[in-house]
């Protein structure tokens, strides 16, 4: 019989504990597969944050580290600065990258940090039950913008992509999505990029995945890849927002 | 090897780099700023890496990857800055993480002065972070001590796989003395089969966390990490006594203020006062047994705790002799240092007051 399908060897046999419809799960095996074809699973040591990736570090078959809450960039920084050859990865959510972690997150990749960033934009905080995330988009309701985000007291969601595109330090920068089929396959090029990119030494790189809550955003699995096509894509324009040939 | 002329931090700095440790993560603080400043220079020349974070929180994350993938690796800022390295701290030692963190201690409480205190001595010996844990806590009172312990320092902390504070205070870093880099007491260290270097299938694979979701677990991991402690309270205490065989009055001084202190000795027998002096040279273990050894001597009629605070260690001074003996305090504090005259006006008031 022929094996037309299997696990990544970049991933453990640990089931994944994320919600039904939760796109952690396929954005986990796009970069297990990334890792397989490039063949650094050996090399590799991946940053887990806080958020609902938690335990990302029970699912990557390469060696880990848990950061405290944000600082997965600093961590990654260490780590690489020790083991140049070594292929370092994190990846976050949007309230670790883009509230408690944005001071860290801006100046690996001012650095230039030669790293590579997942970051799973699902407008939300997960792990937490709901909150409101610097990615919430404006009307959004969440625990903690019970009446909808009101940009004159919450302020407007953040395009991280975007901002980081602009500093000189950063080398490759895409956001894609993970709705459909179609999203799903370019993600995955652009993760393979990303670590292509550090692999070439070139500088620092991320892919940001927009991504689906539907426990916290109160919808079933298909509602929420449709709210996200509808109302996330226009606010977070995908495509690659830097790149240094 | 012979003795060369060096500012506290300078020498703090290199004698890090002799012990083997090639990464520096920092952030520019007074009073400790010609550490950073050494390191950026020598850095590079040893093959080493020096990073000028963007934020002390930063920095303790950067020394967190380093220490996590296998190498001797350091810090150093002054009081407001440790408060900020806190939550690293506490995680690198619930992860189990080996380094060395230098506070060079400034007057507080808040952004406080920029001039010498004691006033971090709760912070760094009764948690600071959260949770339960202990940093090994090394105070030096001398700019030779200060590259020993340094040095020694890395040592214990690869051993226990424990962060290592060097507690020291503007004036130990400010002032030169002629300094020596000796490596006396080398330990045989275990290998660091635990770091995070990429997972070829030789090892299990290594995760570097502190993150124990089941409490049975967590409660076991913090019973595991406190029977370390217990090892380590048997056998790294470090303590000196100065002149107690037959004295009235036994001072209670660490770093800088000791030194005031040993003055205080030779003005006090000039005045009929046999005065002796516990050195703590281990914040944390603290050398409980020698006050509680010291207090059941005759000869010695009270305790007095001088420190630049308000009275900090006086608290583990107490507990260590145990209600045997009265313990008085003199403390200056907010960059304040005491003064040789009025720590001998304390010995005098003790005297009266226990003679009485």
């Amino acid at each position: 019989m022929i094996k037309v399908f299997e696990r990544p060897k970049s991933l453990t046999d640990k089931p994944f504990h994320y919600c039904p419809g939760c796109t952690h799960g396929i954005v986990h095996r796009l970069v297990a597969e990334v890792m397989d074809e490039l063949n650094i699973r050996e090399r590799t040591v991946g940053v887990a944050p806080v958020g609902c990736a938690v335990f990302a570090y029970e699912y990557f078959n390469c060696d880990m580290q848990e950061a405290a809450h944000g600082r997965a960039p600093a961590v990654a920084t260490g780590i690489k600065r020790v083991l140049p050859d070594c292929v370092v990865f994190t990846y976050q959510g949007d309230g670790d990258l883009a509230a408690i972690g944005t001071a860290e997150i801006v100046h690996a990749a001012t650095r230039g940090e030669n790293i590579t960033t997942v970051f799973i934009n699902n407008a939300i905080y997960g792990m937490t039950g709901g909150q409101m995330a610097p990615t919430t988009l404006i009307g959004q309701v969440t625990a903690t913008t019970p009446y909808g985000r009101d940009k004159d007291r919450a302020g407007y969601p953040v395009r991280m992509s975007e901002m980081l595109a602009t500093l000189e330090g950063s080398a490759y920068i895409e956001r894609v999505s993970v709705h459909d089929i179609k999203h799903i396959t370019q993600a995955k090029k652009a993760v393979k990029k990303a670590f292509e990119t550090q692999l070439a030494g070139k500088g620092f790189s991320m892919v940001e995945v927009l991504s689906t809550c539907p426990t916290n955003w109160g919808m079933t699995p298909a509602e929420a890849l449709k709210w996200l096509e509808t109302n996330m894509i226009p606010y977070y324009p995908l495509g690659v927002k830097k790149e240094v040939e | 090897m012979s003795k060369v002329l060096m500012k506290g931090n300078e020498a703090i700095a290199e004698a890090a780099i002799r012990a083997g440790c090639r990464y520096f993560f920092g952030y520019p603080i007074t009073p400790q700023n010609e550490i950073p400043a050494y390191m950026a220079k020598r850095m590079p020349e040893t093959g080493g890496c020096f990073i000028q974070a963007e934020s002390e929180v930063s920095a303790i994350n950067m020394v967190y990857g380093a220490a996590g993938a296998g190498a001797r690796v350091m810090t150093s800022s002054s009081s407001p800055g440790i408060s900020l390295k806190q939550e690293g701290i506490s995680y690198m030692a619930a992860a189990e993480l080996p380094c060395v963190i230098v506070n060079m201690v400034r007057g507080g409480p808040g952004l406080g002065g920029i001039q010498p205190a004691q006033s971090d001595y709760f912070q760094a010996t009764k948690g600071g972070g959260h949770g339960d844990y202990h940093l090994v806590v090394l105070a030096p009172s001398t700019i030779q001590e200060a590259a020993d312990l340094v040095i020694e320092g890395f040592d214990i902390a690869d051993q226990y796989r424990n962060p290592v504070m060097i507690l020291g205070d503007g004036i130990l870093g400010q002032m030169m003395e002629p300094v020596e880099f000796r490596f006396s007491n080398r330990r045989e260290l275990p290998p660091k089969t635990w770091a995070t270097t990429g997972h070829t299938g030789e090892r299990p694979r290594n995760i570097i966390n502190s993150l124990i979701i089941d409490p049975q677990a967590l409660e076991d991991h913090v019973n595991r990490i406190y029977q370390k402690y217990g090892h380590i309270m048997k056998n790294e205490v470090k303590v000196e006594c100065c002149n107690c065989d037959n004295a009235d009055i036994i001072v209670a001084a660490y770093g800088t203020t000791s030194r005031i202190v040993k003055s205080v000795i030779y003005l006090a027998r000039q005045e009929g006062i046999d005065v002796g002096l516990i050195r703590p040279i281990t914040l944390w273990p603290f050398p409980a047994n020698e006050f509680s050894r010291w207090a059941d001597r005759q000869h010695v009629k009270a305790f007095l705790t001088v420190e630049m605070s308000t009275g900090q260690m006086v608290e583990d001074v107490r507990l260590g002799v145990n209600g045997k003996k009265p313990v008085f305090f003199y403390g200056r504090t907010g960059g304040m240092v005491p003064e040789p005259s009025a720590i001998l006006e304390e010995i005098k008031k003790v005297m009266r007051s226990v003679m009485k």
